[in-house]
């Protein structure tokens, strides 16, 4: 059995990367300095500026938990669900400071609402969303930071 | 002492809410017809018809008040449709208010509709990974109720609210909703239902998230000259005078659908106000009143703790303080400030393009002395406050 390809999940092309470690690939405006994660389709949000070029930049490994909740239920499509039965995940929204963003994820497998609270550290991992036969398709998720972890 | 830039709510309608599963356009149409027969008027004496879209029901969805117009019997007047999620009723209300303050039009009907399909709302099928409402689906699983459940989880770990604060927003609800017959449900539920209902999206369960519903509500606007030489037996109309529609104003650094990020505060400070509290702030601007003013208000409950989030998002009370005010009885009926005296989406279920309408509808009812069984006394003036998708959100200051 050959190994099976490992692509980013359809949409996320770009926006993350695990090389040499896992990152948020986000954007810079180059005029204005303002950070914009996904990425800017036109131009700069800033209101104030018609920038539009961007660096690409790679954002915080790590932050902290600005809210968290769970899917006790099947998500509906587009959601593919990973495994034959569903199994409840966690999904948290990590605030990175330098950037100044807010950023949804799903939380890695076994974690629990009850492993988390608003302000804990959490790092970013990037995982597999779901498999077909021939893929992994990948996928960024957030991964509380345990005590003496260096994230 | 009525606002230059006043209109009279001359009329208003609804079709119950409920999971009937038939044409949209029947919803509309009843309602429209009842909010004509209680304004008093005829259908040909509409001049510009402003329908509120739904997008799950075909074309004719898109073109909401051409296909009322339509079905009411085509008279000639102007028509617009206006799309903008949860908020699509009141930008059709807009539509129609600034025709009539401009002197193009008298009389305005304003409706909207809709049937909705069984169980969570999704994005339209086929693959579209360009659209962020397709792409929260498909990256992380998150659903509406995840966008409330954070908003709740937040209120808790931040203000230390418990689930049992949230589970009484529902008895409240539940409690107003006996008495309103266009409720979909009215049956008195406890904090132990509520808390004893499945887990849906942790800390929110089953009881606590708004259905989607069937419904139709409509509204007759007309100008205040009109209404002065309409008005018979029924005394001073109930006026429209401040309906804000605003935009989030950049950095937007509350989360919410369908978006999987803020915008930045690395460069640009944050606003001193967040979305939701500038969407009140914008009417009680222009409506030249403040929440001191106020005998009620409908908000919009799509979860028991959202509706904590608008006590604070519409200035009832401080930030953080709105689970004191729930357990002191002010919001509940008789109490300071009555908040969705009609059972509100706990009790309806949302009906998108119909829900901002209704709200207004209540709000009618409410300063008229018509709302029975559920009748905050001596009402003089009310807000209406939602927030929809993508930006949008709204909110109407009606006063009497």
């Amino acid at each position: 059995m050959t190994a099976k390809t490992r692509a980013p999940a359809l949409g996320s092309e770009g926006w993350f990367t695990a090389d040499p470690e896992p990152a948020l690939l986000g954007q810079q405006c180059t005029a204005c300095r303002t950070f914009v994660f996904p990425k800017a389709g036109y131009g700069c949000p800033n209101p104030a500026c018609l920038g539009t070029e961007f660096d690409e930049v790679r954002l915080s490994r790590s932050g902290t938990v600005w809210s968290y909740t769970d899917a006790c239920y099947q998500p509906p499509a587009p959601y593919v669900t990973p495994t034959e039965e569903h199994v409840p995940f966690c999904i948290a929204a990590v605030e990175l400071a330098e950037e100044g963003l807010v950023i949804m994820g799903q939380v890695v497998a076994g974690v629990t609402v009850a492993d988390l609270r608003v302000g804990q550290r959490m790092e970013l991992v990037i995982d597999v969303l779901f498999s077909d036969d021939d893929t992994d398709h990948l996928i960024w998720k957030w991964k509380p930071v345990t005590e003496g972890e260096v994230a | 002492m009525s606002g230059s830039n006043d209109v009279a709510v001359l009329g208003v309608g609804m079709h119950p809410w409920g999971k009937w599963g038939r044409n949209f356009v029947e919803y509309g149409v009843t309602a429209a017809q009842d909010a004509l027969r209680d304004a008093g008027i005829a259908w040909s004496d509409v001049d510009f018809v402003s329908g509120a879209d739904t997008m799950r029901n075909g074309y004719p969805g898109y073109v909401s008040g051409a296909t009322f117009a339509q079905a009411l019997g085509w008279t000639g007047a102007r028509v617009a449709s206006s799309y903008a999620a949860c908020a699509s009723g009141v930008t059709a209300l807009e539509a129609a208010r600034t025709r009539i303050l401009a002197g193009l039009a008298d009389v305005a009907l304003v409706v909207g509709a809709d049937t909705t399909p069984k169980g969570f709302l999704a994005p339209n099928a086929g693959d579209r990974p360009t659209d962020p409402d397709w792409l929260r689906f498909r990256l992380l699983g998150a659903t509406n109720p995840t966008y409330f459940a954070l908003a709740a989880r937040r209120r808790m770990d931040v203000y230390g609210a418990t689930s049992e604060d949230f589970a009484k927003v529902k008895v409240k609800n539940a409690r107003n909703g006996l008495a309103n017959p266009n409720a979909r449900f009215q049956k008195a539920v406890s904090v132990d239902d509520v808390l004893a209902s499945p887990m849906v999206a942790d800390p929110l369960h089953l009881l606590e998230i708004c259905a989607t519903s069937d419904g139709g509500a409509a509204v007759i606007l007309c100008s205040m000259a009109f209404a002065a030489r309409h008005a018979g037996s029924a005394g001073a109309p109930v006026r429209v005078a401040g309906v804000s529609t605003v935009t989030p104003t950049y950095p937007n650094t509350v989360i919410d659908l369908p978006d999987m990020a803020t915008d930045s505060t690395a460069v640009v400070a944050r606003d001193e106000r967040t979305f939701k509290q500038s969407i009140a702030h914008a009417a009680y601007e222009e409506a030249g009143i403040g929440p001191d003013d106020l005998s009620l208000a409908e908000v919009y409950d799509l979860s028991t703790a959202l509706e904590l989030d608008w006590y604070e998002d519409i200035g009832l009370c401080k930030q953080g303080e709105a689970e004191r005010l729930l357990n002191d009885g002010d919001t509940q009926l008789g109490g300071r400030i009555p908040v969705n005296p009609s059972g509100g989406l706990a009790c309806f279920g949302e009906a998108v393009p119909a829900q901002a309408i209704a709200q207004i509808c209540e709000v009618t009812w409410q300063l008229r002395g018509q709302a029975t069984g559920r009748q905050v006394e001596g009402a003089t003036a009310g807000i209406t406050a939602n927030q929809g998708l993508f930006g949008h959100g709204s909110s109407v200051v009606l006063v009497r």
